[in-house]
């Protein structure tokens, strides 16, 4: 079976610094694969790459069978055509929500299989509802972002993601900026979407989360994969020294949640 | 006193019209006012650097040489307008300078991650701008849009200097004839006094109403 991503040497550089030195992954669909690593290290901007918000400078990109011509140099022809189709299928979640204060969470729910996939108005309203109650904040539909605490902004913007019927979803360390009382809710419907089969990318500080949920781990460091294989043998017997470092010292860490 | 009275219809008819030159001159404002702010901003020398001119020369050079020379000047190239016509387009991109630097604030004010999301869901950059970015953007520049909508109405009182019958120019054709310009020039003001009030207190309820939807 063909992969859902296969991704070649992916490099990206910001002018003359090199920050990913030619990363290459494959995931196939229904896997849960967590990317840790130290801050700097170039994961997020690996994971950011994945639904091309950075273009990579260069490496080949192929989603669901379709190399993505992503290249922003001289013509490229439906271009911006072919990147709002592959983010249609992408879904990803910052680790600062970006909800929409200006809308409602049902309109930031709607807003885009709406006014990107041309969902009926009612369509898209019942199943953003259906969302909502699936997870338990269906009170809070008329609600705007400001009223909600962190755990529910974050969780809204992991359904909003959803309502688009992504494929692929990709979480960016979405549980860096919450109080650790509210880790536990975001990571629990992480876990309960890769129980129902959801293909998942999730650059993550959550060694447990990455433990219990994800099957294979990739440690990247300076900008290169370098250990990766099923979590359990990452994580718990993992082969270089500095990946046994990194571990020791994020296990150490005071608010490692361990609620999922 | 009742000589006073007699005049009042014309002060409000003139007041009428001063609004609605104030109304087409904020039109023409935000348009280039947009335009200017989006050019500035562009990856593009071709649209950056005429904005950057634009609003540079006319926050620059005063109101009053501007609408003289559109109005004076232009024609000596061939180009002839009516005063109504030169003073609008005039006023409306003199305002349109300071609508662009209202605007460009606006929008450095959002926060990145709003520009990201939308994208990120595969809206394309002129919905994200339109859907998500520009309703922010506007609550928080209604302030200084107001302030701007309330130079430009008392602004009007220069096209007086070229004949448009505003209500500055409408108190001076009074006075000339009644001698009166004490109580005229008050009347006038009196009555940039009632408009400008009502504009700030649509504002403030503008804002309020704001607030409470977010």
């Amino acid at each position: 079976m063909i992969p859902l991503l296969q991704i070649r040497n992916l490099r990206k550089a910001y002018g003359p610094l090199e920050v990913l030195h030619g990363i290459s992954l494959d995931v196939a669909a229904g896997e849960v694969v967590a990317i840790i690593g130290a801050s700097g290290s170039g994961k997020s901007t690996f994971l950011r790459c994945l639904n091309l918000l950075e273009i990579p400078t260069s490496g080949e990109f192929i989603f669901d069978g379709t190399s993505v011509d992503y290249k922003e140099d001289g013509i490229n022809w439906g271009r911006e055509k072919r990147l709002r189709w592959l983010r249609s299928q992408i879904g990803i979640v910052f680790q600062s929500f970006n909800l929409w204060p200006h809308k409602t969470v049902l309109e930031n729910i709607i807003e885009a299989p709406i006014t990107v996939k041309k969902t009926p108005r009612k369509q898209a309203i019942e199943e953003a509802e259906d969302l909502l109650q699936r997870i338990g904040l269906a009170q809070k539909r008329d609600e705007y972002p400001s009223r909600l605490s962190g755990g529910q902004q974050q969780r809204v913007a992991i359904v909003r993601s959803l309502a688009m019927k992504p494929k692929l979803m990709l979480f960016d360390e979405v549980t860096s900026s919450l109080d650790p009382q509210l880790v536990g809710e975001v990571l629990g419907l992480m876990a309960s979407l890769a129980r129902q089969g959801m293909t998942m990318l999730a650059v993550t500080h959550e060694i447990a989360f990455a433990r219990s949920v994800s099957t294979r781990t990739i440690f990247v460091d300076g900008g290169l994969i370098a250990e990766e294989g099923p979590s359990e043998m990452v994580l718990n017997n993992p082969q270089l020294p500095r990946t046994r470092q990194f571990l020791n010292r994020a296990l150490s860490e005071p608010h490692a949640a361990t609620v999922i | 006193m009742t000589s006073l009275l007699e005049y009042l219809p014309g002060f409000v008819y003139a007041s009428w019209l001063t609004l609605q030159v104030t109304g087409l001159v904020i039109l023409v404002s935000w348009v280039s006012g947009l335009v200017a702010a989006f050019g500035k901003r562009s990856r593009w020398m071709l649209l950056r650097i005429p904005s950057q001119f634009y609003v540079w020369s006319v926050r620059g050079t005063p109101a009053l040489v501007q609408v003289f020379v559109v109005y004076f000047g232009l024609p000596q190239l061939g180009i002839n307008m009516s005063p109504l016509v030169a003073g609008v387009i005039t006023l409306g991109l003199n305002s349109g300078a300071y609508v662009a630097e209202i605007i460009r604030g606006g929008l450095m004010a959002i926060p990145k991650g709003q520009y990201e999301s939308p994208i990120a869901l595969g809206l394309s950059h002129f919905q994200s701008m339109r859907r998500i970015i520009l309703p922010q953007v506007s609550r928080i520049i209604l302030p200084s849009l107001t302030n701007e909508a309330i130079s430009t109405l008392k602004n009007t009182s220069l096209l007086s200097s070229i004949t448009v019958v505003e209500l500055t120019f409408h108190a001076q054709i009074v006075i000339a004839r009644t001698f009166q310009p004490f109580h005229f020039y008050i009347m006038a003001a009196v009555f940039y006094l009632a408009m400008t009030t009502v504009l700030t207190q649509l504002s403030a309820f503008l804002e309020r109403r704001n607030a409470t939807n977010s």
